[in-house]
Order: structure tokens, then sequence, then C-alpha cells
């Protein structure tokens, strides 16, 4: 029997714990590091760096990832990487990549590209295949606003480059648990319609794409946790039947139990009955999920079906600026103080002619962030509140002009009024997001060795 | 006061503009009070201050679970809100924080 091959993620977004794939990739036996920097919005922020500097298209983290691996890979390390650090431009972070490993003299190992996720001249060119599809709204609203438009490709091109000899795969656009299925149906020679096993590979995809959060972090109990100061990130065994044990590196703080296991096998979800990737339609209906010892569980019984007819798109659009500005205010009556005050500013802004899409004020402190349906205290009896005021607007000059009204309150604001030692909120510019499908006949999946 | 929290645990997350919210009983019997109490609706107009649409329910047995959809609660998520939980981070706490005797026809003793 095939042994069961042994992934990690040590990345769960752009931004997440550097230091951690030197850490995880000292597991004994690892197999595979994935590391997973795609959320919804992740493209448009590169679109923003993009707009800057055309160098700034992927995660530039993953850069120094390579070079924290450089010593475990001169040692004789042999674990692969999976990333989808490619961005939009995964030629390019392949190209700095390799630049690192010539530096190291590790030039034996072989860097691959996936891309043909850019769907972008597709989706701007219209059609009713591109509606919206939360709102149904047609494209066409859009589409001279757009910037990105990437389908979510499968596992495919990543177990086509590994079957080439690849160590390294770079990936735009992929369903963040292809990042898995991919090192799975090339060591286990699983063929596209295996769909039991997919899915149950795609389930173990599901539970490490989000670092941390399977082993503890983001948990409502999380208070009860050993180690919470050093969460580990999670390592899925999975067998050759598509099922795993979920654990994570010893020393590590945190827990990996069927609680945590659980939670994160509902994060973001939908349908349960109807988990849709690219690799195939899952059921997470029939999953069974056990203790199998200390910091390991079981997760076994997923079913597949074929998957949809279409690839999910993920675009983005200019949709305008935006700025958020944060002011303490402390003292007796501090949330009706800081609500005046607020209202204030945006008076102030409104009579001098500036025009907003949207504002808001917020009394953090008082429920705030779920719109106040939750209080335990009066907002009378909190002596201190986080002013939060925020404006969009379809131009920039409105928003940069509200972004200079904040530090005033603290001469003409009520008393009692810090915390604004760090100075004017910066103008961001808001890309808004449009899930749509593009049929599978129309999308060009490729890798290549570089 | 005795709330949803003492029965139950929860996660939720963002999908463009909705979020999900999962919650787990703690014991069979918790799943089971859960099943049979939290309906959609009450999650819906637990909610509704903060502008969600018609909430789905799935139930999911072998979990132990429920899972609700509530569609574009969060004012346009990810980059287009504005506000501090553009992402439903905390919607599994606020819904943990449910009066249980907010729910009719309560039976559930765990003292």
């Amino acid at each position: 029997m095939t042994r069961p091959l042994k992934i990690a993620n040590a990345s769960g977004f752009w931004g997440d714990q550097p230091a951690a794939a030197r850490l995880v990739a000292q597991q004994p036996d690892l197999d595979y590091l994935t590391l997973d920097y795609l959320a919804e919005v992740s493209l448009s922020i590169m679109a923003i760096t993009r707009a800057k500097d055309p160098a700034a298209s992927y995660a530039r983290d993953f850069v120094e990832v390579v070079q924290s691996l450089v010593k475990f890979w001169q040692g004789g390390g042999r674990t692969k990487i999976v990333t989808n650090a490619g961005g939009l431009d995964p030629h390019a972070c392949g190209a700095a990549v390799r630049a690192e490993l010539a530096k190291a003299g590790l030039t034996q190992l072989k860097v691959a590209v996936v891309s043909g996720d850019d769907v972008l001249a597709l989706v701007r060119a219209g059609g009713p295949d591109f509606n919206n599809l939360e709102s149904g709204a047609a494209v066409t609203t859009v589409a001279d606003r757009l910037v990105t438009a990437n389908a979510y490709l499968g596992a495919e091109g990543i177990a086509a480059a590994l079957q080439a000899g690849a160590h390294i795969v770079i990936t735009g656009r992929v369903a963040d648990p292809s990042l898995t299925v991919g090192p799975c149906c090339v060591h286990f020679g699983w063929t596209t319609t295996d769909y039991d096993r997919l899915a149950g590979a795609t389930v173990a995809g599901h539970l490490l794409e989000c670092g941390a959060q399977a082993c503890g972090g983001f948990t409502t109990d999380w208070l009860d946790l050993p180690g919470s100061h050093d969460i580990g990130f999670p390592v899925a065994e999975v067998s050759a039947d598509g099922s795993c044990v979920l654990t994570k590196p010893a020393g590590t703080g945190g827990a990996v139990t069927v609680q945590t296991v659980k939670e994160q096998l509902l994060y973001e979800i939908g349908d349960p009955g109807n988990y849709l990737s690219p690799d195939v339609t899952v059921s997470f209906l029939t999953l069974r999920v056990e203790q199998s010892g200390p910091d390991r569980v079981r997760i076994s019984g997923a079913t597949g079906r074929p998957p949809p007819a279409a690839y999910k798109v993920s675009a983005t659009y200019r949709h305008g600026y935006k700025a958020h500005g944060m002011l303490t205010v402390f003292g007796e009556q501090a949330v009706a103080k800081a609500r005046r005050a607020g209202g204030g500013v945006l008076r102030r802004l409104q009579e001098a002619g500036c025009v907003y899409r949207e504002t808001l004020v917020e009394c953090l402190g008082t429920g705030a962030s779920v719109g106040g349906i939750v209080r335990r205290v009066p907002e009378n009896d909190l002596i201190e509140t986080v002013l939060r005021i925020s404006v969009a607007a379809d131009t920039q000059e409105p928003v940069k002009r509200f972004t200079r009204e904040i530090a005033p309150l603290v001469t003409c604001g009520p008393q009692g009024v810090t915390g604004y030692a760090s100075g004017r909120p910066k103008v961001m510019p808001v890309f808004g997001y449009w899930p749509c499908l593009v049929a599978r006949s129309a999308v060009k999946p490729a890798w290549k060795m570089l | 006061m005795k709330t949803l929290r003492s029965i139950a645990y929860a996660r939720s997350g963002d999908k463009g503009s909705s979020a999900n919210i999962a919650v787990f009983g703690r014991t069979p019997a918790d799943y089971a009070w859960l099943r049979e109490h939290l309906s959609a609706a009450q999650v819906e107009a637990w909610f509704k201050p903060l502008g969600t649409g018609p909430v789905i329910r799935y139930e999911v047995p072998n979990l132990e679970a429920l899972n609700f959809v509530l569609p574009g609660v969060l004012a346009g998520g990810g980059s287009c809100s504005l506000r501090i939980d553009a992402q439903g981070k905390t919607l599994g706490q606020a819904l943990l924080a449910m009066p249980l005797d907010q729910l009719p026809e309560n039976s559930h003793s765990t003292d």
C-alpha cells in the first residue's frame, strides 16, 4: 500500500507569519509545504501595488520564505512547495524565486509556474455569462472599470508540473484546496474521476488552507487553549483512500481536536452537501470526524461527484476611494461625545461641498462590530470609546479632504480626545468584488518549467 | 443570562458580501435542541439590523452542526464595506450571545 502523504501549510493568507515555513519544514518526512496567499480581495491589493510598481504583482513575502528555506535545502531537505504566491504574475514570481535559488547555489531545484487563470480580456468583452453571481447584475455595468478577473483553476496544472519533477510550483489563482489535491493526485496516481478520493483530498486542503485556524486559532474556546501564543500550523497525513489525519508539529501550542476541526470544516462554506471545487463536488454530509490520538483527528468518509461545468471567476473593479479615521475618547459620556464629534466632522465636510456615497460613524466598545445588536452595558456607562469615522466617494478629492479633518478634533473636540499619534488616515482605493462563471472550454490552464 | 454559548460553539466567515455562521452543539443533546429551536427565521431576526437578506439554514447532522448563510449581511464585504468588521469575523460570537430564553419552547436544561 502506498504510504500516506504528509502535507503541511505555513501560510493561511498574505501577511501570515513569515517565520512559519522554516519551522514547519523541519517536520520529519514532510513531503509538501503549501502556502496560501490569495483571499478574495488579495488580487485587488496586488492590482494597487502593480499600478505603482509593475514588478509588485505577486506575493513578495514568498521570496522571503524561499530565502528562509535556503539552509534547509542546502542541508539536504527534500520538502516540495506548492503555493499560489504568483498572484497576478506567476512568471515574475517564479523568476524572482529562481534568482534567489541561484544565489544560494540551489540550481538543482526546479521551479514551475501554473498560469492561464487570467480571464480579464474575456470578462471585459462582456456577455450574459459574466453576470454577477450574487446580484445578477450585467458585467457591462463595470466592464470599463474591471481591474482583475481570474478563474479558480483546479489541481491539473499543479499535478502535471510535479509529475515532471518540479520542486516548487507557483500558481496564480487556483482553488485553495487544489494546492493539496495536486500533490495527492501525483503521489497516489489518482485520475480525474476518482471523485471520492479527490473529495477527501479537497477536504484535507480545505482544512489546511487557513493555516493555524485548524489548530485552535479563531476557535470559540480560544482562552482554554494551551500555548495560544504559539499555535502550530496544520499537517495532514493523507491516505490512498483520500481520508486524512490532521495534526500539528510537536511542541507547538494550540490543539487539534474534534471541535477545532469541525469549526474549520464549515468555515466559509455555503451548502455543506455541495462544496464546489474545480476538481470535484464534495459532500460534507458523509464525513466522519474522530479523535485518534493527542492532537490527531481523523477525517474520513468524504464523497465526491463530478465538478461544476464552469470555473468560478473572481473579478475586481475600481469603485472609488475610502478612508477610515480613528480617535480615542475618554471621560464621562464618552460615547455621546464621540458620536457628536464624528457627526460634526461629517457635517463640516458636507457644508464645505464634499459629496460622499457612504459615511459611517462607529463607537467601538458599544458592540459596534455587529451594529450594536449585542450590548451588555448601557452606552452611557462606558468611560471610553474609540471613535471610528469612515467615508467612501467616487472621486479621490473629498476622501483626501476628510483625512485632514480628524486630528483637529484634538483641539476643537471634547475633553479627553487622545490616540491621534499615528497621523492622518490613508486614502485607499476601493475595489468591488465581482464573482461570476466562465465556461471551462474558454480557459486554457498551462504550466511551464522555468 | 444564559446564552447559546452555554450549549454551542460557532465559527463565521465571509463569501463576498454574504457570510456564513456554523453553529455546533456541544453535546448530541445540545445539537438535537438546536436543530429543533434555532430556526433560520430567528437568526434572520437577530441579524436584521445588519441588513441580512433571507437566511438559509443547512443541517449537518454528522458534524452536529447547523450552517446559516446570511446573504448581503456584510454591506458590500471585502474592500467595499466601511464597517470595522467587513468580513464577518465577529458574527459567530454575536450569535452565541443570543439569550436562550429568546428562543421559543425553551425546554433545555444543562444545570
